[in-house]
C-alpha cells in the first residue's frame, strides 16, 4: 500500500515540476524577472502559514537573521530541526537579492540602508515606493489580510514574477 | 480500464491514510501510559473540547485551535497570513495524520503558540481521535 502511495507522489511531483519548467524555467526576460528557484525543503517548510517568498526578495543578511530566529517568526513559532533550517539558510543565501543579477533584485538591494537588516519585503522602500497610491484600508481587505500576502494582488508572486500583466487587486 | 485503476489507486491510499493516523494513536497511547499510570484511553469528546477551549494568551489575545482550523474541521481555516489552511477533519482530508514528523513538527508550533506549553500525549491522542470520529 505504501508503494501505491509513494508511486503517486512520485506523478504528482513529476508533472508539477515539468509544469514549473515549462512555465518560467526559460523566461527570455531573466535581466528583468527573478530565476526560477527550488529547493523542496523551503518549498514545504515555507509556504505553511503564507505564500512562498522568493529568496530574491531580500538580502543575505536579511535571510541570516530570519533563519535564526524561527522560534519567535512575527509573532509565531516556524521552528524547524537544524538539518532543515541549515539546508533551507544556505538556498535562500545562495539565491538572495544581493546575489542576483535580475534588476528587481538589484532596486530592492539598493533600497536598503547598509547597516539595516530589514526581515519584511514589505518594510523596504523598495516596497513602499511601488505601493504608496495603495491605502492601508485595502491592505486590510478581507481578502488580503496584509500587505505581506504578495500572492493576493500579484497572480504570480511565488515565481518572483512582478510584472504589470499579472496584477489584480481582489475586492 | 485506467479509471479502475486511478480508483483502486485512490481506494488504497485512503485506506493507508487511516491506518498510519491509528498507528499514530498507538504510539501516542505508549507514550501516555508513561505519562499517566492512571490513562484509561483516548476519547473524541475530550479532543473536540480541547479543540474549541479559548485561552487568554500572555500577549492578551484569546486563541484556541479553532481560531485558525476553524469551529468546524470539516471546513478549511485560515492562518494569521491569510493562507488557506486545509480542513483537519481526515474523512474530508485523508493526508491528514498521515506524516508523523509533519504531525509532531505542528503539535510542536502550535502547542506553544496557543497554551504556551507543549502538549501532552494524552491530549494529542484526544485531539486525533476527535478529528477522526468527524464524519
Ligand atoms: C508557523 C507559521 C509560519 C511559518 C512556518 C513560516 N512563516 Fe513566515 N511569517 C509568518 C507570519 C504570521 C508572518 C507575518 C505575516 C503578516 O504580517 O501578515 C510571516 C512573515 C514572513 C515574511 C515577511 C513578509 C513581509 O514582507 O511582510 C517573510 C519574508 C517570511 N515570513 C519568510 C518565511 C520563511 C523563509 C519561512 C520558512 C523558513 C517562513 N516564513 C515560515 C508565519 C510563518
Ligand atoms: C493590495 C494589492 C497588493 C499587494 C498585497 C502587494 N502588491 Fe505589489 N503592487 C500592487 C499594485 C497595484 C502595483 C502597481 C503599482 C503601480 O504600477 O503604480 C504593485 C507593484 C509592485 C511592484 C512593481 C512592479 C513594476 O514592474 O513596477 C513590485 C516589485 C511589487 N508590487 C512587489 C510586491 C511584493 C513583494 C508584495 C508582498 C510583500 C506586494 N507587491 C504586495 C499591488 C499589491
Ligand atoms: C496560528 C494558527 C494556528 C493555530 C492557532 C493552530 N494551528 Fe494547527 N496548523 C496551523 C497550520 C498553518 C498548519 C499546517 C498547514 C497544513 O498542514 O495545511 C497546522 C497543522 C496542524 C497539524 C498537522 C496535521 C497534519 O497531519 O497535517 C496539527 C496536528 C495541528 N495543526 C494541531 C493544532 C492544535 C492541537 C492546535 C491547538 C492547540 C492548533 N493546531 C492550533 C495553524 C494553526
Amino acid at each position: 500500500m505504501k508503494k501505491w502511495l509513494q508511486f503517486l507522489v512520485l506523478i504528482t511531483s513529476i508533472s508539477a515540476t515539468s509544469a514549473l519548467l515549462a512555465s518560467g524555467g526559460f523566461s527570455d526576460n531573466s535581466k528583468q524577472a527573478m530565476p526560477a528557484v527550488a529547493n523542496a525543503k523551503w518549498k514545504t517548510e515555507c509556504s505553511g502559514c503564507h505564500m512562498l517568498y522568493h529568496p530574491g526578495l531580500l538580502p543575505e543578511r536579511s535571510w541570516n537573521k530570519m533563519m535564526a530566529g524561527l522560534d519567535k517568526h512575527f509573532g509565531e513559532n516556524a521552528s524547524l530541526d537544524d538539518a532543515s533550517r541549515d539546508e533551507i539558510a544556505r538556498f535562500l543565501a545562495l539565491n538572495s537579492a544581493d546575489k542576483q543579477d535580475n534588476r528587481r533584485s538589484n532596486r530592492i538591494n539598493q533600497s536598503i540602508p547598509a547597516g539595516a537588516t530589514p526581515l519584511r519585503i514589505s518594510e523596504t522602500r523598495y516596497f513602499t515606493s511601488k505601493h504608496d497610491e495603495i491605502a492601508a484600508s485595502t491592505f486590510k481587505r478581507k481578502s488580503i489580510g496584509s500587505a505581506a500576502n504578495c500572492v493576493a494582488c500579484h497572480q504570480a508572486a511565488e515565481k518572483g514574477d512582478f510584472s504589470e500583466s499579472q496584477i489584480r487587486i481582489p475586492r | 480500464m485506467r479509471n479502475a485503476y486511478l480508483f483502486l489507486a485512490l481506494f488504497f491510499s485512503q485506506q493507508a491514510v487511516a491506518e498510519s493516523a491509528n498507528t499514530l494513536l498507538k504510539k501516542y497511547e505508549l507514550l501516555a501510559k508513561q505519562e499517566n499510570a492512571a490513562f484509561v484511553g483516548f476519547a473524541a469528546d475530550k479532543g473536540e473540547r480541547f479543540f474549541h477551549a479559548e485561552r487568554l494568551h500572555s500577549d492578551g489575545k484569546k486563541v484556541s485551535c479553532a481560531t485558525c482550523h476553524t469551529a468546524d474541521p470539516r471546513k478549511p481555516g485560515k492562518t494569521r497570513a491569510n493562507k488557506v489552511i486545509e480542513a483537519m477533519a481526515i474523512s474530508v482530508n485523508p493526508q491528514r495524520f498521515s506524516d508523523e514528523a509533519k504531525v509532531e513538527k505542528w503539535f510542536g508550533r502550535n502547542c506553544k503558540d496557543v497554551l504556551e506549553r507543549a502538549c501532552t500525549a494524552q491530549e494529542k491522542g484526544d485531539f486525533i481521535a476527535y478529528l477522526l470520529s468527524i464524519k
